[in-house]
């Protein structure tokens, strides 16, 4: 470490770092959110296979992968919250249902019901907005208690809101009866509609593969911004040592504020698009009550499979937690005793297999899968030496 | 080549202004309860400026209590405290620390998950001036006021010798490396008083004379300002150019080290004595008999 931001050296030459990629000149490539090359060969290779996928892929896949990016965006704001400022949240589903009847209200288009019908590029923004004002107010009430009990509290949100998505028929449908979701239409391109996207002819899936591709990147980048930033380790101050934090400087009541409403903006605007992931409807039955708190657990489970307080993990989780039906589905019919004649149906399977992973990963890698790369890449790194 | 810079360039908030007379600190009759025991029971003691002031006393005597007084986390039934003129009594712990008093607990109190580095920048965080939705983007201030807090914690990590753990999670590390990096989140703070609880506990001789040396150096290039409690008498008297010694949240004695050190008050109860049964020299004696 030598050259500064005042004093800045000049870049040592090619010929010096041959051989040394990871020799840094000056702090701010040391502070670079993709700071070695490893990251970005990888990271651009990821978004290069994410970019040409959906046009080998078949519908269903793309739509899970469409369910993935949704998902993790969801994943995302719980996992600031709870991973990165440890504030458990049982509530998210009630952020994410807010985010989807707020899209809803600004820009539906179905006569039965309230709805703005205003563009995208206003119903998507609101969608978020309104989330983080309500976790913004709520969280003065959440941040006087910690742990279980905080836990609780946000049950308790996610009960009195999904009371009120159920009882709010003019703007929901009502339980079980659902409405029409806000379309996606953004800036007059109608993306639940095949067309042309930047000149190439596509299905209404790929469109929206791309739309929450990009909606994903934005997030994940500005997630990751925001952790790397003194907001974000005045979150990890909290999570760590309250009182410590505190003594430093970091006002306690406001962070977690802060923390709420950012993780409600995400939760928003995860639920804004998560009718692109259910054919365009949506039913308050989802985010109340019981359906509801396993939305919540679901998002919980992406964030502790995926790797507690950190973004890639996040991203991780969604895909591990939307993919394992999946799999199971697929390899249900090799294991014995699975299926509709023995112990265990294969939908049953699913929730086992949910359950065990959280528990497993709980005990045996409480770092998640990310905890899991980095023990690979530890590996290889010393390679072929032990450590 | 790595331009290293004297401590008092990178910490310019630590200095006093020359204008101010009077103590630093000044605490006045502080009474701490919790339910029917007091705590902290009428101390009053005043800290001036670039002095190294140590608190003594046996465990349990609310040494720990006065600092929790003075950094905001307790909040005192009765007495005054004024620093820099400032009454502190009422301010929350992280206005307490944006008027500049730093803090290095008794047990390590380091964000574990963290790396050394982010332990500082932590330290920093209330002169690191970008507000939220600066950090969501990460460019221009934000950036900039990054990277000049990193160069500071940069000197403090140069300063303290733990440039090879500059990116170990701080939970990994061992014992004596930890307390170094809580003193360097309390230097990063830029402080105007720092408080430092029981800064060698735990610690063997080698590691003692470090942290003596660390605090002595800070001393002489900062001009900084402290209160100690610690245990270890002979760093006490040593490093102290006072000392208050307390028991059962009552001040004892309150002088330089040699006044302290023959007070009676404090050899009692330290030592203890007796007023019925054999001195400690009788019971010696005693003991030597029946063998």
């Amino acid at each position: 470490m030598s050259a500064t931001a005042t004093e800045p050296n000049p870049k040592v030459s090619a010929k010096l770092r041959r051989g040394r990629p990871e020799l840094y000149t000056d702090y701010a490539a040391d502070m670079a959110m993709l700071n070695t090359p490893g990251k970005r060969l990888w990271t651009g290779l990821l978004i290069l296979g994410l970019l040409i996928a959906p046009f080998y892929l078949d519908r269903s896949w793309t739509s899970l992968f469409i369910t993935v990016f949704v998902f993790a965006i969801g994943a995302i704001g719980l996992n600031l919250v709870s991973g990165y400022a440890g504030q458990v949240s049982l509530g998210h589903a009630f952020f994410i249902g807010l985010g989807a009847f707020t899209g809803t209200y600004f820009g539906g288009t179905d006569p039965n019901f309230l709805g703005l019908g205003l563009d995208m590029a206003i119903w998507l923004p609101m969608a978020g907005i309104i989330p983080a004002i309500v976790g913004w107010a709520v969280a003065p009430l959440a941040s006087r208690v910690r742990g279980l009990y905080l836990a609780i509290v946000t049950l308790g949100l996610l009960f009195v809101g999904g009371h009120f998505f159920n009882e709010f028929r003019s703007l929901t449908g009502g339980p079980n009866l659902g409405r029409t979701a806000a379309p996606p239409v953004l800036f007059g391109v109608d993306f639940s509609a095949a067309g042309p996207l930047l000149g190439i002819e596509m299905t209404a899936r790929q469109r929206t593969y791309f739309l929450t591709l990009v909606l994903l990147i934005v997030a994940a980048v500005i997630a990751r911004n925001l952790t790397r930033s003194k907001v974000g380790r005045a979150f990890a101050a909290v999570r760590d040592r309250d009182i410590a934090a505190e003594v430093m400087g970091v006002p306690l009541a406001r962070t977690k504020q802060t923390a709420f409403a950012i993780s409600s903006f995400y939760a928003g605007i995860c639920g804004g698009l998560i009718s692109l992931t259910s054919g365009g409807r949506l039913d308050p039955i989802n985010f109340a009550g019981a359906e509801g708190l396993f939305l919540s657990v679901t998002f919980l489970a992406m964030v502790l499979i995926g790797g507690p307080a950190t973004i890639s993990g996040s991203l991780m989780g969604a895909v591990f937690v939307v993919f394992l039906p999946r799999f199971v589905e697929a390899f249900a019919h090799y294991v014995p005793l699975i299926g509709a004649t023995g112990l265990v149906t294969v939908p049953q399977l699913e929730n086992i297999l949910f359950g065990v992973f959280i528990v497993a990963f709980l005990i045996l890698e409480p770092r998640g899968l990310f905890g899991l790369w980095l023990r690979v890449r530890n590996y290889w790194k010393a390679y072929p030496f032990s450590y | 080549m790595a331009m290293i810079r004297p401590l008092s360039e990178a910490l310019t908030g630590t200095t006093i202004d020359a204008e101010r007379s009077g103590p630093v600190l000044e605490v006045n009759n502080l009474e701490l309860r919790f339910g029917g025991t007091r705590a902290v029971d009428g101390v009053s003691f005043e800290v001036e400026r670039s002095e190294l002031f140590a608190i003594i006393g046996p465990n349990g005597a609310g040494k720990t209590s006065i600092f929790n007084c003075l950094s905001g986390v307790y909040r005192p039934q009765r007495g005054t405290l004024h620093f820099l003129g400032t009454d502190l009594l009422g301010l929350r712990p992280d206005d307490i620390a944006g008027r500049g008093i730093a803090r290095m607990f008794q047990n390590i109190e380091l964000f574990d998950n963290l790396t050394v580095l982010d332990n500082l920048m932590l330290g920093r965080h209330l002169h690191i001036d970008y507000g939220t939705y600066a950090a969501l983007l990460y460019r221009g201030r934000a950036k900039r006021e990054e990277l000049a807090n990193r160069r500071i914690v940069e000197d403090i990590i140069d300063f303290l010798e733990i440039e090879a753990f500059r990116k170990f999670p701080v939970g990994m590390l061992p014992y004596g490396v930890k307390k170094r990096v809580e003193l360097g989140r309390a230097m990063a703070m830029e402080p105007k008083l720092m408080l430092l609880d029981e800064p060698v506990a735990g610690m063997n001789v080698e590691e003692t004379e470090d942290m003596a040396r660390f605090i002595l150096d800070i001393r002489a290039e900062l001009d900084m300002t402290m209160i100690m409690v610690e245990h270890d008498m002979g760093l006490v008297m040593d490093l102290a150019d006072r000392i208050l010694a307390v028991d059962f949240g009552r001040p004892l004695a309150l002088g330089t080290p040699r006044e302290v050190q023959s007070d009676p008050a404090v050899i009692k109860a330290y030592l203890g004595e007796s007023d019925e049964g054999p001195t400690l020299e009788e019971a010696a004696a005693e003991a030597g008999r029946d063998t």
